[in-house]
């Protein structure tokens, strides 16, 4: 039954094209874990039916807009759900055209772990070294290589294995390689349903876990390092206005912890001020709190009247972290307008907004060959490495030590749009 | 130290996390609320995000005129004990102004909301809606952003959406443009029930399996009402049924169900084998797309 209500989420995406069957693959999960309900199935069967398939194609399950069933593409990224009673699942499905390199990029910023899809038949490919090369800069830890489409080659085990070695070969030599990631391995059928949640009968000889098993076991928790607290004020709390006399003085600051460790009577700092005082309480809504964990909505408040706004960070006390307003990373240009030079652009970092211009653009990474060539402009799904001036200070952490306060995406002052993304690369 | 977040704690955070930078980010939003279950989780989570302070918006509810007056009165309670404060957009006012033009009487008014939604972000000026939307909910939902970008004419344009990374929402619009915000994105019907079992959350008593005179027609239970009338040779039923989702009686049907409390439901939300839309939504079953279109022309 799926009644369990002590789950933890586990956030992941697919990497590959139609042509490796990731549609196949999703479906597949969602199918066999009974996620999928018989009406959807029926409408399915029915589309199935009128292109004039045999089987239902699972593929469909997937299948999203208009526009999109008109051009036969996937052009977007989808959010799919799937529980299974240990963990809730959250899917985060990225096209594989190259061209959506955006896609593949925002899908990975939230996911914890990726399957990159290979075809048995074609072993690695151009796509699957850029795949990796995106997984590992968008910062995730778990890869799961499947080797699909086992069937197509008689569930061959030499085959697989010479595949997964080529992987290994190339992996090690994609940088950033100082992110050590956790690389697992499996030889899957999606169509036939082999070692995705059933075993299935073909393989005996692969002994490991299936798909499913994999991500039901996986260990997402990290050492929470108390002393790293990050706690970007989004929202302050002044009911003034209340009937409740009491709470005419109070004051709560409100964020979510991004990393660390906060528990009332702890001391803190407040940056960019550098004020210091102590927690004096630790709320969700009106329940008290003792303590509180990475990714908790939390409101505090502090022993001593502070001025503090959206924007302002609280670290622990003796932490040595300080304002930038200078800094060098590595940026997905997303818009259809190259990026300019001569232009300001708006960068959002946790609750912090500040104009930046470029300074220079130190180098683009070819997504062919992953190589470094020299560019004086970027254009829509270029990844380069860029260093901005800001206005105003930033506090900020190398994205491959914190997530939460290295990401930053940047906004165009003039439409709005989200134009690009980058993660921060500090020099230590 | 390792330690992780619950599921639906994960779930609430986020949440809270969202409607904090819609605060933070927004000069003038909205809450949309119903009355419905999904909305009402808004509430809750809105509570844990603001509470002790009031709320930094108001709520509001776009009203067909065609609501089962359990939820209506429970909305308006709902609102009175939060001390918070509803506006009321009403359809039959659109229809007075002329901005709505019904094709019969009877048609089924659930795509004119969009009209009325405009017509009143535009009176208030909101910057940014909150809703209740999931993305399990429907396949065009599945690829809307958290923060979702809708020009001056209330259009989602899927093609052309804002990239969104990590957890940095951008808010940002010019005057007259419109930031469609879903705190509850992630979460799933079963979520949704766990969520409302775990916070012992009041829902509007159709919820739980009740008596109710219905009829069967085009593979639907429709309730007969005065605005659902029997239509000839129909045969009515009294049988017991509980609502999935409300909204307007013309396009929301009942299913059979005893399931009269929170953890009945959990249990048949577990072994359903019908959506949440495909058994209960008379409107989406017109075409494959129509939720598509409906949110391109300015539908939540």
């Amino acid at each position: 039954m799926n009644k369990i209500t002590n789950n933890t989420v586990l956030r992941f995406m697919t990497c590959g094209s139609v042509d490796d069957g990731k549609s196949t693959v999703i479906g597949r999960l969602l199918f066999d874990t009974k996620t999928i309900l018989t009406d959807t199935l029926s409408q399915i069967e029915k589309t199935s039916k009128k292109k004039g398939m045999a089987e239902v194609d699972l593929s469909l399950i997937t299948d999203g807009l208009q526009a999109e069933r008109e051009q036969g593409i996937t052009i977007d990224v989808a959010y799919r759900y799937f529980s299974t009673g240990n963990r809730k699942y959250i899917i985060a499905d990225a096209p594989g055209h190259e061209q959506y390199t955006r896609n593949m990029v925002t899908a990975a910023s939230t996911a914890q772990l990726a399957i990159i899809l290979i075809d048995a038949r074609k072993g690695i490919l151009t796509q699957t070294k850029r795949h990796t090369y995106l997984a590992k800069l968008l910062g995730i830890k778990h890869v799961i290589v499947a080797v699909n489409k086992m069937d197509l080659i008689q569930y061959d085990e030499a085959q697989y294995k010479s595949i997964c070695e080529d992987y290994k070969k190339f992996e090690k030599n994609i940088s950033p390689s100082n992110a050590p990631i956790n690389i697992n391995f499996l030889p899957i059928s999606a169509l036939k349903g082999d070692m995705i949640v059933d075993r299935g009968n073909s393989m005996a000889w692969y002994k490991g876990a299936t798909l499913l098993q994999f991500l039901e076991d996986l260990d997402t928790s990290e050492d929470i390092k108390e002393s790293s607290l990050r706690f970007p004020v989004q929202y302050v709390c002044r009911p003034r206005e209340s009937a409740n006399k009491e709470l005419h003085d109070f004051r709560a600051f409100m964020g979510r912890i991004e990393s660390g460790l906060l528990k009332v009577n702890d001391k803190v700092k407040v940056l960019p001020s550098g004020h210091v005082s102590s927690i004096r309480e630790i709320r969700i809504g009106e329940q008290l709190i003792e303590e509180a964990i990475p990714e908790q909505s939390i409101a505090v408040s502090l022993a001593d009247e502070i001025d503090i706004s959206r924007g302002d960070m609280l670290v622990h006390y003796n932490d040595s972290v300080g304002t930038i307003k200078n800094f060098t990373g590595m940026v997905c240009w997303f818009a259809e307008a190259p990026l300019s030079s001569n232009r300001t652009y708006l960068i959002m970092h946790t609750t912090q907004t500040s104009k930046a211009k470029i300074t220079s653009i130190n180098y683009k990474v070819n997504i062919q060959t992953l190589n470094s060539e020299n560019v004086n402009e970027l254009k829509t799904n270029d990844i380069a490495n860029i260093s901005f001036k800001l206005a105003q200070p930033l506090i900020v952490d190398s994205y491959n030590e914190n997530r939460g306060t290295g990401a930053f995406i940047i906004v165009d002052e003039s439409t709005f749009h989200t134009v690009g993304a980058g993660m921060i690369q500090l020099l230590d | 130290m390792k330690k992780l977040l619950s599921h639906l704690d994960w779930l609430e955070s986020e949440a809270i996390h969202i409607m904090r930078e819609v605060a933070g980010q927004c000069s003038n939003p909205v809450l949309l609320f119903s009355g419905g279950k999904d909305s009402l989780c808004l509430l809750r989570v809105a509570e844990k995000a603001f509470r002790p302070g009031r709320f930094p918006f108001p709520m509001m509810h776009i009203d067909t005129g065609h609501n089962y007056p359990e939820v209506i009165n429970f909305r308006d309670k709902k609102i009175n004990d939060l001390g918070e404060r509803l506006i009321v957009a009403s359809l039959e006012d659109s229809m007075k102004k002329g901005s709505i033009v019904l094709k019969s009487n009877d048609e089924p008014r659930n795509k004119y909301q969009s009209i009325t939604l405009l017509e009143a972000i535009e009176e208030h000026g909101f910057d940014c809606c909150i809703g209740g939307a999931r993305r399990d909910e429907e396949k065009a939902r599945a690829k809307e952003r958290i923060m979702s970008f809708r020009d001056e004419f209330g259009q989602w344009d899927p093609k052309n959406q804002r990239p969104e990374l990590w957890d940095l929402y951008n808010a940002k619009v010019h005057k007259g443009e419109n930031i469609r915000a879903f705190p509850i994105s992630n979460w799933t019907e079963m979520d949704v029930w766990q969520y409302i079992e775990r916070e012992k959350l009041e829902l509007p008593n159709i919820y739980f399996a009740h008596q109710r005179k219905i009829v069967r027609r085009d593979n639907s239970i429709v309730p007969v009402t005065n605005v659902t009338p029997v239509r000839e040779n129909e045969l009515v039923e009294k049988i017991m049924v509980r609502f999935r989702t409300v909204g307007d009686i013309t396009c929301t049907a009942p299913v059979e169900s005893d399931a009269d409390t929170v953890e009945k439901i959990i249990l048949e939300t577990a072994t359903t084998s019908i959506s949440e839309r495909g058994a209960t939504r008379l409107d989406d079953q017109v075409s494959e797309a129509s939720m598509e279109q409906r949110k391109k022309e300015g539908y939540f």
